[in-house]
């Protein structure tokens, strides 16, 4: 049944009782062509390009939880693709073209709001820095601009611009079409659209190990049986170790726990995202009304989906600096994920030395802006045995090499 | 908020630590006669397990020293604390 | 003002004497100290507070606690105004002005209830559905959405008030000053235990505030303020009110929020408790029957504490409707206080003849096997539809009668508050006897008890929480006696009947809504429509349907929502299981999450010794690292530009003066210093003579450039590093932990000294004769004292170090000296040097000084992907050793041709200053992505040189000297620039030498 206002109204009348699943829930076969590991936003994504554009349509997903409960919803959901390295920008740029027909192209409101998202800067050096990430990303075709402290003011009237603020704000970057999405909404309208195209999404299914056969991939173990398939594709973000292990490969990954909140809602007081390095904090009004704040991650490794309270202060302590208003608002709710880290902030999106079996991790905080790109490129990765040109720089072999994609390298000393 | 018993000071805060990472990571002798894969192994590789996990500390807003604890990365439970080296011991 | 109808003549934890004054959505109403605001808006018989947040359907209080969904108000106005007030957890105070959050034009008139004659187009996600077409339309559909979101209003003004963080640590920390949290504090002090008792109510006592059961032989009152007064006698018992404990962290650390009044609002309790009990008590849940969201309709214990603790009857006429025991307190609560009962509705078929008797006795029907189907009024109660039932959920409800009321209360049983304990990691089961969910193993060092966990009875709580207190206290190891228990009255008890959704006359998805969670208006037709469409995982329907996501984080509700979710799947309740519970346990303000550490102490300004006196020059300071430095001194009528200009200038033709105190200073000394520094640097550490200076770079293990600065050798076995600014102290750190963890068998000590000693530059050509006149202890000569030295020495009486190093190419001297001299040295330098017109410069100079020799700024000119390689100076590598980061700077991508090298850049038109930051390109004009062979690290006009200059890193940059690119400025135009050396300014270095 395609969504859409006349099919509520029809449904409105026969009291909602004959709305079709969104998705089946099928019991695994023996063997499938590929297999995608992981029911996250990024798996889904993987296994409906997978099918929409590769013709692969005996795929499986494999979801130890339910689909969407990890990173996918538990993120600050910021869209936007303004990176300064060439090869992250045209990554999340295509990202960003997949997200602007996302809706339409699933047939499932993803609530991708093109708000806006500003990058502030609080040192000559952060203006640096913007003015370069600005340059290059009008150079690869990317909307940029760099905003004045005096546009700010006007443009977000309850940022505090004072010049004697502690870290004064001195300007920003910003990119337009960068925006907010309902998260949840983005698992769900992946999966619903998979399953339509014959893709099996298998939840509260976990895989307990990874099978070879000498170099090459030849199946799994799950909690629901073992499952056959020569293609096997990983994206499963903080647990990405966890599976590398189990097919006796390593990655340079590490996890942390990450941190976000929200307030109770308030009606209408930003309309915009706002996200500073220096002052470390990002927030964003929900359509809901909640103001959605992230924190900083943990230092230390951690599995668990909660974090360290003094982080959540320090966030709190950033957000009121940015926004003095906010300081007798109520945090709502608070949580954490846990973000696979990579040392270069950069993702991997790579085959790996097991033939057939290709890793998708390392998205530290930023994943859920790439997750149409992500999965477009990973499909592409597993259809062809072969990166696509957009993610042939985020391969394994780049720490080896030494081409390390250096995204969190442009904040390095204060003089 | 973790409770760390540093082995100088005694149970801190952890806001008073820094961490450091994997402990047992030891620098390559002769890191020229390595090949590129196994100094990228040493640089970046790392175990990251979820469960038992032993790792670096720094003792940074208090005595500065190093250490090592062992921590659970699901529970975060601290299993024990052990310094560093042999000779410091006692 | 309206007179408190409700308010009872008398009882009641109020204060009768001190009345107040309130105003709300604009009437004038009267209430007394002891209210809250809801008990006195109920006291003046307000029924309708607000309208929900979907349908806007008319909402009254139901509860009387943090349960409470629908009175959500904004309180006060201006800065000082607070949104989202729960007004049953908001003391009332003289003045306090509160509004609804909703409905236009008024509360009662509500334009957007229409959306509850399309309320089952409204359903469950309704929005992923729809407002995608057209595409472009999205816009204006989403901000309708956000106008219509939202409950209450951000301040427009910073906050008045202040909040502060205070640590605290104890052996027992009792979360709940109800019976069993009382008797486990009581137990634990006794035994000598440092103990905090915490409750969110301005009294202690819990449930039994304004109780008259008999405990102990005497009223519960007197039993509460015996016990409380005991508390207060010891030392080491603190006994904190209005605090609600929010938080359950790892490590038995646990935060609280106290409000203070006065202009230090909140105080945020951070404690590390060696032991916790959760004794928070358990929340009353409603029962999902059609129209169950109408004003009047309340818990059965809200009503009973409005009536005993705030002396308020919340109607005249009243139903109540149960599935077990404890409404009847409530039934006999409003016949005491007055009202008729017209029925006790209770779904069971039987139930104890005594508990019967007791309330037919004060002349109340009871109807076992009953139940409510509906409740008639909208914006108010009018009277409820009742109908015998079988106990079967699937049956329909016919044969109903009608009975008039104004007040409806209810109770579905009992959900004990397991927040806290499933917050720090503790598992909760369902147990199959009492139709709840309570705390089973716990993962750290807490034990929950009373209500909370599971005990219902007050004879249980007691003892509950009694041994509670006395394990506690045992395990921190103190020998704790047990406690004799008061003597109360105990009951027989006839167990609660399930029952979530009550049969109603049609079927569940065509029936009246059947609310679960009120403000987000959803209903159990939502939840089976989740089902149906394959969101069945108790998370999926949660986001789905928005169950729970209400303000009062699901506390009413969510539980009967689980279990509606469990019938609709035809599963046990155990196997859905509940959604996580995070903290915090109620909405925390953000001003008291950040406590003192906001404005100022944000992050504490460093200043330097010299710092009062830059700002009395006038200096225009800058941010670098935590430290506030001098940017440029301007005098009257020049900018940034003009002021730089002449500090060039003054500085090239005769001298110019910097605080370059911010720099790290690191004493590196020890057995074993030459063989560890060797290890760092890339250069020969140990050829360096005794009192000499030389530049150190530092890579890190990924070979890229990490910090610089210069070393100076001071003795066999001792050197002095500077650092970055901003480096400073990641560099000390990183230095220790390889000598503590890679290298504990060397024998070295660091010292940072980057506070002890100021360090004072002196640069330009008539350097030495300022110092020489100001009487300096040693030659300065060329030949005795030469370019990167150090000598000790006397100057103007001080004893200081003197460096002949130069950052700017000029002759130039740094003086470092004990930071207590520091002003007077500078001052005594500025005094001497007036003959030469001496002029201070701050950081902005200082860049172009350097930049025009060449000298990069690490973190500027370099990002963390830059090798010493790439800027030119292989030379400091050293071949015949190992030091950190060698052995990356030989992996492929190191050494391939094409990396990104240092160069200098001219403006061919020798005008334009080109944007720090803006891209270089070969093409202009080619199509996206427009390749770039590198960018503008460093770009500013030389006043000196007559032309602008830059730095750049410039993919094969080395090669191209002399080529002409382009740099890219930004909305399309473009500077032609060529590619130069970047040394700009005496290439010899002959006034350096000098």
């Amino acid at each position: 049944m395609k969504y859409s206002a006349l099919s509520l109204l029809r449904n409105a009348l026969s009291h909602n009782r004959n709305w079709p699943e969104a998705w089946r829930s099928p019991k695994p076969k023996k063997k499938y062509d590929a297999l995608v590991i992981g029911g996250g936003g990024h798996g889904l994504a993987t296994a409906y390009y997978l099918a929409r554009d590769h013709g692969m349509k005996d795929v499986a997903v494999l979801e130890k939880g339910w689909i969407g409960g990890g990173n996918t919803g538990r993120n600050t959901t910021i869209v936007r693709s303004n990176y300064l390295w060439t090869e992250a920008a045209l990554l999340y740029e295509k990202s960003m073209q997949l997200w602007e027909g996302l809706s339409q192209d699933l047939n499932y409101n993803v609530m991708f709001s093109q708000r806006g998202v500003y990058n502030l800067g609080h040192t000559l050096q952060d203006m640096r820095d913007i003015e370069r990430r600005v340059s290059a990303n009008r150079l690869n075709g990317i909307d940029a601009e760099v905003v004045t402290a005096v546009q700010l003011k006007k443009n977000i009237p309850q940022l505090n611009t004072s010049p004697t603020s502690r870290y004064p704000i001195l300007g920003a970057s910003l990119q337009r079409r960068a925006g907010v999405a309902r998260h949840d909404a983005v698992a769900w309208g992946f999966a619903r659209a998979a399953d339509r195209l014959g893709v099996d999404i298998i939840q509260q299914c976990e895989v307990t190990g990874i099978r070879r056969d000498g170099d090459g991939i030849i199946g799994v173990d799950t909690t629901r049986g073992a499952i056959d398939a020569d293609r096997v594709g990983v994206v499963v973000a903080g647990h990405a170790s966890v599976l590398a292990s189990m097919a006796g490969i390593r990655l340079p990954i590490q996890s942390h726990p990450l941190q976000a909140f929200v307030s109770e809602p308030l009606k209408p007081v930003l309309d915009t995202v706002v996200m500073s390095n220096a002052v470390h904090g990002y927030i964003s009004q929900s359509d809901k009304g909640e103001l959605v704040i992230g924190a900083g991650i943990d230092a230390y490794n951690g599995y668990a989906q909660r974090g360290s309270f003094p982080t959540i202060e320090h966030a709190m302590q950033a957000i009121i600096e940015l926004f003095p208003i906010f300081s007798r608002v109520r945090m709502l709710r608070m949580w954490g994920g846990i973000v696979d880290v990579a040392p270069d902030a950069c993702p991997i999106i790579s085959k790996t030395p097991v033939n057939g079996l290709y890793f998708n991790c390392g998205w530290g905080t930023g994943g859920f802006k790439a997750t149409p790109g992500s999965g477009w490129v990973f499909a592409h990765t597993i259809a062809n045995d072969e990166p696509h040109e957009l993610n042939r720089a985020f391969d394994l072999q780049r720490f080896e090499s030494g081409a390390l994609i250096d995204e969190h390298g442009a904040a390095a000393v204060a003089h | 908020m973790l409770l760390i018993d540093c082995p100088w000071c005694g149970e801190r805060a952890e806001t008073e630590f820094s961490y450091g990472g994997e402990a047992g990571i030891t620098r390559p002798k002769d890191p020229a006669a390595l090949s590129d894969a196994e100094w990228a192994d040493y640089l970046f590789m790392r175990n990251n397990p979820k469960g038992a996990h032993r790792e670096l500390w720094n003792h940074s807003q208090g005595c500065r020293r190093w250490f090592g604890i062992e921590r659970d990365t699901l529970t975060y439970r601290i299993a024990g604390t052990f310094r560093l080296h042999g000779k410091d011991e006692g | 003002m309206a007179r408190q109808t409700n308010r009872l003549g008398s009882g009641g934890r109020i204060d009768r004497s001190r009345p107040l004054r309130f105003r709300f959505n604009g009437r004038d109403y009267g209430g007394y100290e002891g209210d809250t605001l809801a008990s006195a808006l109920l006291a003046n018989g307000v029924r309708l507070v607000n309208r929900s947040f979907k349908l806007h359907r008319p909402r009254g209080i139901i509860g009387c606690g943090a349960e409470e969904p629908n009175a959500i108000l904004q309180l006060g106005s201006g800065a000082g105004t607070l949104p989202n007030q729960r007004a049953t957890q908001v003391s009332l105070y003289d003045g306090l002005e509160a509004r609804s959050t909703r409905g236009w034009p008024s509360l009662r008139f509500d334009a957007s209830s229409v959306n509850d004659l399309f309320g089952r187009v409204f359903s469950a996600g309704f929005y992923y559905k729809t407002f995608m077409f057209p595409q472009r339309w999205w816009d204006y559909y989403e901000a309708f959405i956000r106008r219509s979101a939202g409950l209450g209003v951000a301040p427009d003004r910073p906050d008045p008030d202040r909040y502060e963080h205070r640590n605290a640590h104890c052996d027992v920390l009792v979360v709940g000053a109800g019976p069993a949290g009382l008797m486990a504090a009581l137990a634990a002090a006794r035994s000598g235990a440092r103990v905090i008792l915490a409750d969110q109510q301005r009294e202690p006592g819990g449930s039994l505030v304004g109780s008259d059961l008999p405990i102990g032989g005497r009223p519960a009152d007197e039993w509460i303020a015996a016990v409380v007064d005991e508390l207060r006698e010891f030392d080491d018992v603190r006994v904190l009110t209005h605090s609600i404990v929010f938080g359950y962290h790892d490590h038995n650390f646990v935060t609280i929020a106290q409000e203070c009044g006065g202009d230090m609002r909140e105080r945020l309790w951070r404690v590390r408790a060696r032991q916790v009990v959760l004794a928070q008590g358990a929340f009353e849940r409603p029962l999902a029957f059609c129209n169950n969201d109408r004003p009047g309709v309340m818990l059965a214990s809200a009503v009973s504490a409005y009536i005993k603790r705030y002396a308020v009857c919340p109607g005249r006429r009243a139903v109540v409707f149960t599935n077990n025991d404890s409404a009847y307190q409530c039934a006999l609560d409003l016949a005491h206080a007055g009202a008729t009962v017209g029925a006790l509705v209770d779904s069971r078929g039987s139930v104890s003849s005594e508990l019967t008797d007791r309330v037919e006795a004060v002349g109340i029907p009871v109807l076992h096997g009953h139940i409510v189907t509906d409740v008639r009024g909208r914006l108010s109660v009018g009277g409820v539809r009742v109908a015998r039932w079988n106990g079967d959920t699937d049956a329909r409800a016919d044969n109903s009668i009608d009975i008039r009321c104004d007040l409806l209360a209810v109770s579905g049983g009992w959900n004990p508050a397991v927040h806290l304990h499933s917050q720090a990691g503790g598992a909760i089961a369902w147990d199959e006897r009492r139709h709840c969910f309570v705390p089973a193993e716990s993962r750290q060092a807490n034990r929950s008890a009373g209500s909370g966990n599971g005990r219902w009875s007050l004879a249980d709580c007691l003892r509950d929480g009694r041994d509670a207190g006395v394990a506690a206290a045992r395990s921190c190891g103190f020998d704790a006696a047990e406690p004799e228990l008061p003597v109360v009255e105990e009951r027989d008890e006839t167990p609660l009947q399930p029952l979530w959704r009550v049969p109603a006359a049609r079927d569940p998805d065509s029936c009246p809504k059947q609310f679960l969670d009120f403000q987000n208006d959803t209903c159990v037709a939502d939840v089976r429509l989740a089902v149906r469409e394959g969101y069945r995982n108790v998370e999926h329907v949660k986001r789905y349907t928005a169950l729970g996501f209400g303000t009062d984080q699901g506390k009413l509700g969510n539980i009967t929502g689980m279990a509606v979710l469990a019938e609709t799947l035809g599963a046990p309740v155990a196997s859905v299981g509940t959604t996580t519970f995070r903290p915090p346990f109620t909405p925390v303000s953000f001003g008291v999450c950040a406590g003192e550490g906001v404005g100022e102490l944000y992050d504490p300004v460093r200043k330097t010794a010299i710092h009062e006196w830059h700002v009395s020059a006038g200096a225009a300071f800058e941010n670098v690292g935590q430290w506030h430095r001098p940017w440029y001194f301007p005098r009257a009528g020049e900018d940034l530009n003009s002021a730089v200009a002449r500090e060039c200038l003054a500085t090239r033709r005769s001298i110019g003066i910097l605080d370059a105190s911010t720099l790290g200073k690191i004493d590196v000394q020890g057995r074993d210093a030459v063989a560890f520094l060797e290890r760092i640097y890339p250069h020969k550490v140990g050829r360096m003579a005794v009192g000499r200076c030389a530049y150190g770079l530092m890579l890190g293990e990924d070979g890229m450039v990490m910090d610089d600065g210069v070393m100076t050798r001071l003795g066999d076995r001792r050197y002095y590093l500077t650092t970055t600014t901003g480096g400073a102290a990641r560099v000390l750190a990183w230095l220790e932990s390889w000598l503590q963890t890679e290298w504990p068998d060397l024998e070295v000590y660091l010292t940072s000294l980057t506070d002890q000693l100021s360090t004072i530059s002196v640069a330009g050509p008539n350097s030495r004769r300022l110092l020489e006149k100001l009487g300096c202890s040693i030659d300065l000569s060329r030949e005795q004292f030469p370019f990167m030295s150090m000598r000790q020495a006397d100057l103007a009486g001080l004893p200081v170090q003197l460096f002949r190093v130069s950052f700017s190419g000029e002759l130039a001297f740094e003086i470092n000296v004990d930071s207590a001299h520091a002003l007077a040295l500078w001052q005594t330098l500025m005094d001497a040097g007036r003959e030469f017109e001496i002029t201070p410069y701050g950081t902005e100079t200082m860049h172009v000084l350097r930049a025009e020799k060449g000298f990069v700024i690490v973190g500027q000119d370099t990002d963390g992907s830059v090798t010493p390689i790439d800027l030119g100076l292989e030379r400091m590598l050293a071949k015949d050793k190992d030091f950190l980061g060698k052995r990356s700077l030989a992996r492929p991508d190191c050494v391939r041709e094409g990396r990104k090298q240092l160069v200098g850049l001219l403006s061919a038109d020798g005008r334009t200053v080109l944007r720090e930051g803006a891209q270089l390109i070969e093409e202009p004009g080619a199509a996206h992505p427009v390749p770039m062979i590198g960018h503008v690290t460093s770009s500013y006009m030389s006043d000196c040189l007559g032309h602008p200059i830059a730095l750049a890193l410039v993919a094969g940059g080395r090669s191209r000297h002399g080529e002409t690119i382009h740099a890219s400025l930004g909305a399309g135009s473009i500077a032609t620039v060529t590619i130069v050396p970047p040394v700009f300014y005496d290439p010899q270095n002959e006034r350096q030498h000098d």
